[in-house]
């Protein structure tokens, strides 16, 4: 499987995003300005702050030429993943439900969280089980997932709730303790902690490989 | 060109952190009672065509699920609330 990882001006996590891609597949980088995707097979839209974060966290990253085709490529079934910023930008540009606002302490938090897999039938989590912990960092000042409480009910209903933060660790005040959606088709995940930080036991863990894993293990079309 | 500006804020319901924050802080400085106090945006404009500019609002300006908005063309509306700003002996509208 080929990755492309999407870089915008103020992208951070795109080289870690393109080392964990490149555990499991290929991978190259996509730029803010390019008009194709170049054959890749999963998109992944990484954290950082785009375009500065200025008006809203990813309201104008959704603008970019490239979103124009990972667009297309989402709604015609492609794999895509957004982490953190890169959530944020799917949810602006409508591929994901819902938005993410400032956490309720209206600090930057960087920590270890634990995270419980509610939806194992997703593209990107398909390698994990329903009711497993994984160990992944978070860091984010606008983090806190919302969503209308009836939007969130259909989410539920849907299997559209992927990932959860588990007791204790929703730090930033996300509405059910929601870490992560898909798309109803389930092949747009989008999620605030950062899978692509745990890869590696040299930084504690290395369960954030195993969206990445999923990912490639899904049949290419 | 018309002069636009368009107020941004919290929808009514959504936690206000900012906001409560502010809130919180004022009693300390004297400033008894103030109460439901929230923290938006302010994005000015100079437009061509003001009819076009809630079509702004709801592609980009605004998040429409977690932001309202209001927009004021204050050389229309208000005439004299900026008299202040004006270059001395202005009165170009």
């Amino acid at each position: 499987v080929k990755f492309g990882v999407v870089r915008f001006p103020g992208t951070c996590d795109d080289i870690d995003a393109l080392r964990a891609a490149r555990r499991v597949g290929e991978a190259s980088l996509l730029w803010h300005a390019d008009h194709d995707l170049s054959g890749i097979d999963a998109v992944i839209v990484p954290g950082g702050f785009s375009y500065g974060d200025y008006l809203r966290a990813g309201a104008i990253a959704r603008f970019a030429p490239v979103m124009a085709e990972v667009e297309r490529f989402a709604r015609h079934g492609g794999l895509v993943l957004g982490i953190c910023n890169g959530f944020q930008v799917l949810c602006e540009a409508g591929l994901l439900p819902g938005a993410l606002l400032p956490n309720t302490t209206l600090r930057f938090v960087c920590r270890q969280v634990s995270l419980e897999v509610v939806n194992a039938d997703t593209a990107w989590t398909r390698e994990c089980a329903v009711g497993e912990r994984l160990s992944i960092p978070a860091k984010h000042t606008t983090g806190r997932y919302y969503a209308p409480d009836p939007v969130l009910d259909e989410l539920e209903e849907g299997g559209q709730v992927v990932l959860r933060y588990a007791a204790g660790h929703n730090f930033n005040g996300s509405a059910r303790d929601i870490a992560g959606v898909c798309n109803a088709a389930g092949n747009v995940v989008g999620l605030m902690p950062h899978p692509e930080h745990a890869v590696d036991p040299l930084t504690g863990s290395v369960d954030g490989l195993k969206l990445f894993l999923s990912a490639a293990r899904v049949p290419v079309a | 060109v018309t002069r636009v500006r368009v107020l941004i804020r919290p929808k009514a319901g959504i936690l206000d952190p900012q906001g409560q924050a502010v809130e919180r802080a004022l009693p300390a400085l004297g400033f008894e009672g103030v109460a439901n106090v929230h923290v938006g945006r302010l994005v000015e404009l100079d437009v061509p065509d003001p009819a076009r500019v809630p079509e702004m609002c709801e592609a980009l300006l605004a998040n429409p699920l977690i932001e309202e908005y209001s927009i004021e063309r204050p050389d229309v509306d208000r005439p004299h609330q900026d008299a202040g700003r004006m270059p001395p002996g202005g009165n170009q509208s």
